[in-house]
């Protein structure tokens, strides 16, 4: 489980995250939707360590890991596919996936998770071989996710996956999460896109400028006249 | 597959030890003279320079211009040493020492300014470099601007020879490990290897530090080659020498900036005698590469003693697949 409380986050004297709270309980999808420079992005950057909260405590199992670097995080089962894919381009995909597992010493393990990857991503099997920086962009998104969960994370965050996406290749992305999800991994899934969000998430929370307006479940949300007219364009 | 690579070390040992005794008999038989001797050093120098800054520049992404500073300190150790203590053992001590200590200042200005990006981290090594250069100008021991002067000499095709093998070699085994790659992984895209949990102050500290270990080594050899010292060899350009021998033989190929130095080398070493039109065509040749080579004329590919196995028209094995690792690569400096 992880728990956020209070969490101050500044850019120089700029405020970005002010004082947010809220939880994902082993086994869910959660979702934080906001508009654009709500504080989305930096929100998944401070929790996986790679930016300082100035106030404000981040639990992973009820431990306190707000002073622990980021590869700490990693270890302890903290993963994040970061926004905008960000694959390495000069690297196979299986290059990129392997470093995906950089701090594991299971080989065996390692092994394993790769397959589990095929299994979600067949594509990138097929493409092993290729150079990241030539796959599609949805590939590239594939990859971002499969990397991702080479950690084997308990926890896995997922920045904007659909971005820039064809609205089929969406829905697919949409369909892998909610199977890695079933397989066991605890998802946080930041998005601009409400709909599909929402309908994947069991529970979510809305970020306005830098503070948590509004929570509940995936359909809760979905009805709400709020969020409808806000981020449903509806 | 064990068997390939067995056959591929015994293959490089070959290699190796012919183009050592090959060498060392052109000496002996005075078809390398004395003045082909200085280009000979002076390709084994630039190639444990390039190499090592291509560790920092082209592998791990870290834009580099304070090569010579490090150069420098590992030379006037050596030269410092020697002078005092001109045996074959001080010579040993000069060496070391002045890698270690080009090492360690390496790890001091690296921590603060590898926090720094591109230009920026160009700029702090610059000045770097140029500090440590007014401190040689400054200093009693150094002899300031005039110099040092009859320092012994101890380097020789052997030593040049071992050193050189051995930089190449541990630099070739460091970016094969996973630290190598840790290191390609931040020049990549420095913040998905964050998100992967690399620690990636720590690997580019890491680079800094073997790149000016190398480094230190090279200017000891070079101390203790050219007999004479000053603080101005070390200057700006010095650095930039290096660089261009990296981007020529492209950023992130081993092999590339090896060859670089080569021809770099022999190129001036033949345009000697036009004197004043040297540095002229040296310069177009330059632009002229770069123009039909803008990734280097490797750009990160690697060539190995494949090469020779299809020059043989031994094609079966298939060895050149495996052992050329085609990668193309983006020149981000
Ligand atoms: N590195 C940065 N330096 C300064 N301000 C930043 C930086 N990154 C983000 N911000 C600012 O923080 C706010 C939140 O950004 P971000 O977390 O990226 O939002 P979102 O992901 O929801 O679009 C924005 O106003 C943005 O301009
Ligand atoms: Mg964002």
């Amino acid at each position: 489980m992880l728990e956020i409380r209070n969490m101050d986050v500044h850019y120089g004297v700029i405020h970005v995250l002010k004082g947010i709270s809220f939880m994902v309980n082993d086994g869910e999808i959660v979702t934080l939707i906001g508009a654009n420079g709500a504080g989305k992005t930096t929100t998944l950057r401070t929790i996986s360590g790679l930016k300082k909260p100035r106030n404000g405590t981040i639990l992973l199992d009820g431990e306190d890991i707000t002073a622990t670097s980021a590869q700490e995080r990693v270890k302890r089962g903290i993963s994040h596919a970061p926004e905008g894919r960000r694959i390495f381009p000069d690297m196979t995909v299986l290059e990129n996936l392997e470093l995906g597992a950089y701090l594991r010493k299971d080989k065996e393990g390692i092994t394993r998770d790769l397959k589990m990857v095929y299994e979600h991503f067949p594509i990138l099997s097929d493409r092993k071989k290729q150079l990241a920086g030539t796959l599609s962009g949805g590939e590239q998104q594939m990859l971002a996710i499969g990397r991702a969960l080479m950690s084997r994370p308990k926890i896995l965050f997922l920045d904007e996956p659909s971005m820039g996406l064809a609205p089929f290749l969406v829905q697919e992305i949409f369909n892998i999460i909610k199977n890695i999800n079933k397989a066991g991994t605890t998802i946080l899934l930041v998005e601009q896109n409400a709909s599909m969000a929402l309908q994947v998430a069991h529970r979510a929370y809305v970020l306005e400028t830098g503070s948590i307006v509004l929570s509940g479940t995936g359909s809760e949300l979905m009805q709400s006249d709020e969020i409808k007219k806000a981020y449903l364009g509806g | 597959m064990k068997k390939i690579f067995e056959k591929q070390a015994v293959r490089k040992l070959i290699f190796l030890a012919l183009t050592f005794i090959i060498v060392q008999l052109l000496i002996y038989a005075d078809i390398i003279d004395a003045y082909l001797q200085n280009t000979l050093t002076a390709i084994c120098i630039n190639i444990i320079l390039a190499v090592s800054l291509n560790l920092i520049t082209g592998f791990t992404g870290q834009f580099s211009l304070g090569h010579a500073g490090f150069m420098s300190i590992g030379a006037y150790t050596c030269a410092i040493i020697t002078l005092r203590m001109p045996t074959i053992f001080g010579f040993f001590l000069g060496v070391f020492a002045g890698a270690i200590f080009a090492a360690l200042v390496g790890f001091i200005v690296g921590l603060p300014t590898l926090r720094l990006r591109g230009d920026y981290l160009a700029i702090a090594t610059l000045g770097m470099a140029e500090i440590i250069r007014i401190i040689f100008i400054n200093l009693k021991i150094t002899n300031g601007a005039a110099g040092l002067q009859n320092i012994p000499r101890f380097t020789n095709w052997t030593w040049l020879f071992i050193f050189m093998v051995g930089t190449v070699l541990l630099i070739t085994n460091f970016l094969k490990s996973t630290h190598g790659r840790a290191c390609i992984a931040i020049r990549e895209d420095e913040i998905a290897a964050d998100s992967m949990g690399i620690n990636t102050t720590k690997y580019k500290v890491i680079a800094f530090i073997i790149g000016a270990f190398c480094a230190g080594i090279a200017g000891a050899l070079y101390a203790s080659y050219f007999y004479f010292l000053k603080p101005n060899i070390f200057d700006f350009l010095k650095s930039v020498n290096v660089l261009v021998i990296v981007v020529l033989g492209g950023l992130g190929s081993v092999s590339g900036s090896i060859l670089a130095a080569i021809l770099l080398e022999i190129i001036s070493t033949f345009l000697q005698s036009f004197s004043e039109l040297r540095m002229v065509i040296y310069a177009l040749l330059l632009v002229v590469i770069m123009l039909f080579r803008p990734q280097g004329l490797m750009g990160s590919k690697e060539v190995t003693l494949a090469v020779f196995n299809r020059l043989g028209g031994n094609l079966k094995s298939g060895m050149s697949k495996l052992e050329q690792r085609f990668k193309s690569k983006k020149g981000r400096v």
